[in-house]
């Protein structure tokens, strides 16, 4: 999967304000049993988007009128705690979400999200609140610029935000990790050569055959 | 100034720093299981990528291989067969340790990593789960990366991190009789919150810690991502040589005693600065129970359903709202008594030998109350074969437990459709995530230590285990 740049992003934001969403609750197990890396976004929040008997549930946000087509997601503290499922990154990628903003993230989500093209924005409380108070049906446009690290809120603040440089430009540019660090691999060879002289046990794995 | 114990192990594992906070860090194992290794390794196929250090990566079973006895390839969970087979398939041809269904060595992978020597201190751990946070209990850096981190470091040995930042959690005092690593874990995370230690690389340090068996230090660190933690260790000492010694991937011989050196050198020095510590006093503490659906909703076992609406902070008062809700018990009424239909005890959190034989002294001689559904599933293929030749199998069957294999079952296989409690349960566990619908749909989890589990299996309702003196020492 070669990962969507992402320089400069206007599209519709959403607000989901609780504390401590998890990734159970991004997608539900049931809904991400697939040895595959797409093809999540139907399962999306699905126990809180969908009525038992499967249709809408029109209580949502999701499901309301423009946020059908979200493109960033305001959310309380610790997004994407627990699980270390990268299906609900996926599901949220698969969706149409870019970006989410909130106060803090689980911390595996947050790697997960640099390596699918979704970033995790961290914002104080305060301005998430203040953004999300902005928020109406008929007013939900805002802008992320990763490039100048800015939020442009739908009332036309500007709130700055920081990202790690290397993260940052690989969400710009959506370049894959792997071959990126492979270019390194004479580094990561005299580090191994090093490090088995001073911790040789680290590399002389015995036990019973494979 | 001096170093933490995690800044040494940290400056051990820095291949190259990549600017703003990010470095290139050297992954000394890395574990496998089928959900998260079966889509890394397609990838790594797909993208006709090599396995770069396939003899510093090992692979089991467990997430959703069926525990029922006479188990096979197939499992109930929608899907699950695909990531059984795949990974199988997928694992062998790159030559990498695999314990599969039929070896005495499955189980948890975190149970199992440190049982079988695969975790060392000041090693690099990952796996693609959570909780790979609990090997930190053997004084290893270890944490849960998702499948593309897991497949950048199939592919490369090293995962690309941002430095946490530390933080020491002292935990004062001694425990009490009846009062467990659980215990401590879950009143930090209510004292602190949920997020309390996000992003940090946490120490779990101070006596009480010191005085932990090793299968309670493996508990206390399972949870530090409960926390919110990027890790949680505890540094090593006399406690985790004496566990490591002879393991079957442990050093051996000289290499042992470099190793022992080695880590010898990894405490902290006495200067070292952290960037924030947390105190917990350990002397008067109770055990706990969950209520809500996330871990930080506990209270002591003696105590009552908090008033959601008493929470200052507006988003904070609707998430509790939410969890009463789910959770539907009145607030001020005791949490103690509180009627129960199922009991679990297993999962990473609490299911290796220490945990068994605990819950057995309470189960001796005694029964599970009616109408409750009670299951006991070991953390590896190991510890049941342990625990059945301390003849500890017997008392759960005769108490009125199932006694099933080995693997992470009922902690999460209701969330994927698999075997699971029935709607609107309420459950016991002894497992780490209380997470709406995680044990079956709308299943209450109230989170314990294996002895509240046990205490509350008989009563038929959550019970104070200290109040069920052993029949053995009644004696
Ligand atoms: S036992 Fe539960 S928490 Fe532990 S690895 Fe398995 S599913 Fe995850």
């Amino acid at each position: 999967m070669s990962m969507q740049p992402f320089a400069s992003e206007t599209g519709v934001c959403a607000a989901l304000m609780r504390n401590n969403i998890d990734t159970d609750q991004i997608t539900p197990g049931h809904t991400g049993m697939k040895v595959q890396k797409t093809g999540f976004g139907e399962g999306l929040f699905f126990n809180w988007r969908y009525l038992p008997d499967g249709g809408d549930n029109p209580d949502f946000v999701l499901n309301q009128g423009p946020f059908r087509d979200t493109k960033f997601l305001l959310a309380g503290t610790n997004f994407g705690c627990g699980s270390s499922r990268e299906f609900a990154v996926w599901a949220l990628r698969d969706f149409g979400i870019r970006a989410v903003i909130a106060p803090s993230f689980g911390a595996i989500f947050t790697s997960n999200c640099y390596m699918n093209g979704v970033a995790p924005i961290i914002l104080d409380e305060a301005a998430v609140s203040a953004i999300a108070g902005e928020i109406a049906p008929d007013h939900c446009t805002m802008t992320v610029d990763l490039v100048r690290q800015v939020i442009l809120s739908p009332d036309g603040h500007e709130h700055r935000f920081h990202i790690p440089d290397l993260q940052r430009e690989r969400l710009v540019e959506g370049l894959d990790a792997i071959d990126a660090t492979r270019k390194r691999d004479d580094q990561i060879a005299a580090f191994q050569t090093a490090d088995k002289l001073r911790r040789p046990w680290v590399y002389a794995v015995e036990g019973a055959a494979a | 100034m001096g170093r933490t114990f995690f800044e040494k192990v940290w400056d051990d594992h820095v291949v190259a720093d990549l600017g703003d906070g990010a470095f290139l860090i050297h992954i000394d194992r890395h574990f496998l299981h089928e959900v998260s290794g079966a889509v890394s390794l397609k990838e790594i196929d797909a993208r006709h990528r090599t396995v770069r250090n396939p003899e510093l990566t090992f692979g089991t079973v467990d997430h959703v291989l069926e525990t029922v006895p006479g188990r096979g390839m197939t499992t109930r969970m929608p899907g699950g067969d695909d990531f059984l087979r795949e990974f199988t398939e997928r694992i062998g041809p790159h030559g990498i340790r695999f314990f599969d269904l039929h070896d005495p060595r499955q189980g948890i992978v975190h149970v199992i990593a440190p049982e079988l020597g695969v975790a060392l201190p000041g090693m690099t751990f990952i796996c693609g789960d959570s909780h790979t946070c609990t090997v930190g209990g053997v004084g290893a850096f270890a944490w849960g990366v998702g499948s593309s981190d897991s497949e950048h470091a199939l592919a490369t040995q090293t995962v690309i991190m941002t430095k946490p930042k530390t933080l020491r959690v002292n935990f004062t005092g001694q425990l009490r009789p009846g009062v467990h690593a659980k215990d401590m874990i879950l009143a930090l995370i209510a004292k602190y919150t949920a997020d309390g230690g996000t992003g940090y690389a946490i120490e779990f340090a101070g006596e009480a810690v010191r005085s932990l068996p090793m299968d309670g230090r493996l508990t206390l660190c399972n949870m530090a991502v409960e926390f919110g933690g990027r890790t949680g260790t505890v540094a090593p000492d006399e406690i985790t040589f004496a566990y490591l010694k002879d393991r079957e991937f442990s050093p051996r011989g000289a290499d042992w005693d470099r190793a022992v050196a080695y880590w010898r050198t990894l405490a902290s020095d006495a200067d070292a600065v952290y960037d924030m510590e947390y105190e917990l006093d350990c002397s008067t503490l109770e055990p706990q129970v969950t209520w809500g659906t996330s871990p930080e909703h506990s209270v002591a076992i003696g105590g009552v359903m908090p008033d959601p609406a008493a929470s200052a902070d507006p988003i904070a008062r609707t998430s509790r709202q939410r969890a009463a809700d789910y959770a539907e018990i009145e607030p001020g009424s005791p949490v103690m008594g509180l009627p129960i239909t199922g009991a679990f005890i297993g999962s990473c959190t609490n299911s290796r030998i220490d945990d068994l034989r605990a819950a057995a002294a309470i189960l001796k001689g005694r029964k599970v109350a009616e109408g409750v559904t009670a299951i006991c599933s070991p953390g590896s293929t190991a510890t049941k074969l342990l625990a059945e030749a301390e003849g500890i199998d017997r008392i759960f069957i005769e108490a009125g437990f199932e006694w099933r294999e080995s693997g992470c079952s009922l902690c999460m296989s209701g969330a994927t459709g698999g075997e699971s409690f029935p709607r609107d349960a309420r459950v016991i566990a002894s497992t780490n995530r209380n997470f709406e619908d995680r044990q079956g749909p709308h299943v209450r989890s109230h989170l314990a230590s294996p002895v509240t589990v046990a205490a509350s299996a008989i009563a038929g309702h959550i019970a104070d285990a200290r109040a069920f003196a052993s029949k053995e020492d009644e004696q």
